[in-house]
Formats: C-alpha cells, structure tokens, sequence
C-alpha cells in the first residue's frame, strides 16, 4: 500500500513539473529564443517598433478650410451644412441635446480652445468655422471603440460602420472634437406635431435607426464615383480637398503656400482638418 | 403502473395538439410564396439557386466588401450584365423595384424579420 501510494505521488509530481515547463520550453524553442527573459523583450520590442511607425503610409484625405472666405460669404456655411445634411438625411430633432452634425459652425474660441484668445481681433472672433471629424491619422475614437463599428479605412478615412454600432458611446467620450452624434431617438420618426426628422429623405443614401452614432466619413460613397465631398462641392473653393501624403497633390500646394492651423493639436491626434485664418 | 387511466388520455391529447397545425392543414405546407420577378433582367448577379437560399451571405458579402473594404466596384458575373452597385439601394432594388413584391413575399412566409429596412431606404411602391 504504502509502496504504491509512494509511486503514485513521483508520478504525479513528476507530471506536474513536465506540465509546467514543457510548453514553457517549446514556446520559447519556436520563438528561437533564450530561456526565461527572453519573451518579455520580445513583447517590448514589438511594442516600440510599432509606436515608432509614424511614416505615413497609404492615402490620408484631408481638407483645408478657408475660414476668411467664409466669414466674407455670409451663407455659405449654411449652404455646405445644407448639401451635406440634406444628402446624407441627417436628421433635425429640433433641439440642442438631441441634435445630429456631421457639419456644423463653431466659434473661433470654441473650436480652438488651445490657441490664446487674448487680444485677438474682433474680427476673427465672428468668424464661421466650419468643423467637421477631423479624420484623424491617429484616431482615438478607433481605440475607444468595442466593436471597430468605427475604423480607419485605406483612404484614410475614419469610417463609421453602423451595421456593427452597439450605441455604447465610448467614441463619444473618445473624440476631442465633439464630431460625433448618438440618435437618441428614432431619425425616420416625427415631432409631436406631424413634422419628420428628415425633411426630404434622399432615396440614394440610407438612414441611421434609434441607438447608433454617427458622423461625417468624408463622403467616401461620392469619392468612389470620382466626385469632391458635397462640402467642397458646395463651398466654392473656400474648402479644398485631397491626399495629404500625396506630396504633389493640390492640398499640398495650399498647405504649402499658408499659415494653417489644426484643432486641438497637443491631443496627438494629428488632425487631417487644417485652417487657413 | 399507476393512474394509467389518467396518463394514457393525457398523453393522447398532449400528442393531438402538439401536432394540430400539421393534420389541422392536412399536411399542406399553405400557397407557396411567389417572389416577383423582374422585367428587365433575366438574370442576377449569381445563379437563382445559389440568390434562393444564399442571398443573405452575399448581401453581407457586399456590405463588408463596401463599408469596410471601399470595394464598391461593379459586379459582373450575370449573363455579360453589369451591374453597377454593390448596394442594396442602389443594386438589388433597381431590378428587384418591389419590397412587397420580392422581399416580404418570401420573408412573410418564412416569418423572418431582416433588418435591412432600419437604415436602408425601400424603393416606393408603385400600387
């Protein structure tokens, strides 16, 4: 009994020290490495070659906004606002809490919080800044994301895919820009007095439902077709668009030849929005 | 066994409505959906076996290959027909012209509830 009773445990332990380090040993055999330290390094290696990828890669759309051409055409940012909305019928729920942008005007102290506004002119204080997403080469909305209903795509674009949002809202929290809005409520639906969301539903774009959020994707469906974001469209060259990598392209050229700005620049989000002021 | 006069009786009508929908439709599975065909095409973008009992894989195909991917490029594997869109709106319906006709036909009888038209914007029905 007691003979047996010694052979059992060996084995046992026998068992469990082969358990433990055989797949220990064979991980670190298939990484081609060391024992032991060995696989910590690696993680860390791994980890800073891919912070250190900061070489731009691949198309990055961006606009540039001339701010002072809209401030000299009163209406024009309505007009920008209008084509967008009406186009991707965004919903109007008549109220600040509920209300869906993918467009929108903000103030100059409002939009560039991080820029001194003391003594700056008058001037520039009633000027319209049209602020959209910023498409952001380092998108935190992206990381926030549970889902990756929100992605950055291969123009650069970050995407919204509404088939996949759960509305939990953390992109929300994530975005520095506020260029993101939830449907708190149902955008095909009406007001208490018969008036729809949508005044005009365009038939060639989809709506969003209850509990999704949403927001600008640069017009990526009128890009395929080889056409400028309704924005641009609509702004009468006070917007210009195109591929920020691209070094020949015409944003470029515009980049080059003005002082541009970026909104929120210290977030590290590197914004793809730049303002000419 | 005991109370087999109470059991056996039970079990006979519990078996009798378990199975009243089949001998109450004498095992007629009910008129058979008919889709609506369209007019203008004869064929679709892939073989009518594979649309019948596929099409839900395929749309899902279409849409990760257009929203995630920016693959919106024409489909052109139907009989030399190109069709432009890989898109529900913009594809499918510009043939298939009635949700009523088509969709719900089917859907109806097979009591499944897509929720494509939550977002996606019907054609309007013409009667």
């Amino acid at each position: 009994m007691d003979s047996k009773r010694r052979k059992f445990l060996k084995i046992a332990g026998l068992g469990a020290i082969a358990g433990v380090t055989a797949p220990m040993a064979f991980n670190s055999l298939l990484k081609g490495e060391a024992f032991a330290s060995g696989g910590h390094g690696h993680e860390a290696a791994e980890h800073g070659s891919a912070h250190k990828d900061a070489v731009p890669q691949g198309k990055q759309y961006g606009l540039v906004v001339d701010v002072k051409k809209f401030g000299n055409q009163p209406g024009l940012g309505r007009k920008c606002i209008h084509a967008c909305h009406s186009l991707h019928n965004v919903p109007d729920f008549g109220n600040k809490k509920d209300e869906i942008k993918w467009i929108w005007i903000e103030k100059y102290e409002n939009a560039f919080t991080e820029h001194s506004h003391y003594k700056r002119n008058e001037e520039l204080h009633k000027m319209p800044i049209m602020t959209l997403c910023n498409h952001c080469a380092n998108p935190p909305c992206v990381r926030a994301c549970p889902t990756q209903a929100t992605f950055k795509n291969k123009d650069g674009i970050v995407m919204m895919d509404y088939h996949r949002c759960i509305g939990c809202r953390f992109c929300m929290a994530a975005c520095p820009y506020g260029a993101r809005s939830f449907n708190w409520r149902s955008p095909r639906g009406a007001n208490e007095l018969g008036k729809p969301f949508i005044k005009r539903i365009n038939p060639d774009y989809p709506t969003r439902m209850r509990g999704v959020v949403e927001k600008c994707t640069l017009c990526n469906e009128r890009l395929a077709h080889g056409k400028l974001p309704a924005c641009v469209e609509a702004s009468n060259g006070a917007m210009v668009f195109g591929d920020l990598n691209d070094p020949g392209s015409a944003i470029n050229k515009v980049l080059s030849e003005n002082f541009t700005i970026q909104r929120k620049p210290s977030a590290g989000t590197n914004p793809s929005i730049f303002y000419i002021l | 066994m005991y109370d087999m006069k109470k059991i056996l009786p039970g079990l006979i009508i519990f078996a009798g409505l378990m199975t009243f929908p089949i001998w109450y439709n004498g095992g007629d599975a009910g008129t058979l959906p008919k889709p609506e065909k369209p007019s203008n095409a004869k064929e679709c973008v892939r073989p009518t076996e594979y649309m019948r009992t596929s099409h839900m894989q395929l749309l899902n195909e279409f849409r990760d290959t257009v929203v995630r991917e920016s693959e919106r490029g024409a489909i052109k594997e139907a009989g030399g027909v190109t069709y432009d869109d890989k898109s529900l709106m913009l594809g499918c319906m510009k043939c298939h012209v009635s949700k009523k006709k088509f969709c719900d036909e089917c859907h109806t009888y097979a009591a499944v509830k897509p929720y494509c038209w939550d977002c996606h914007i019907q054609p309007k029905e013409t009667n």
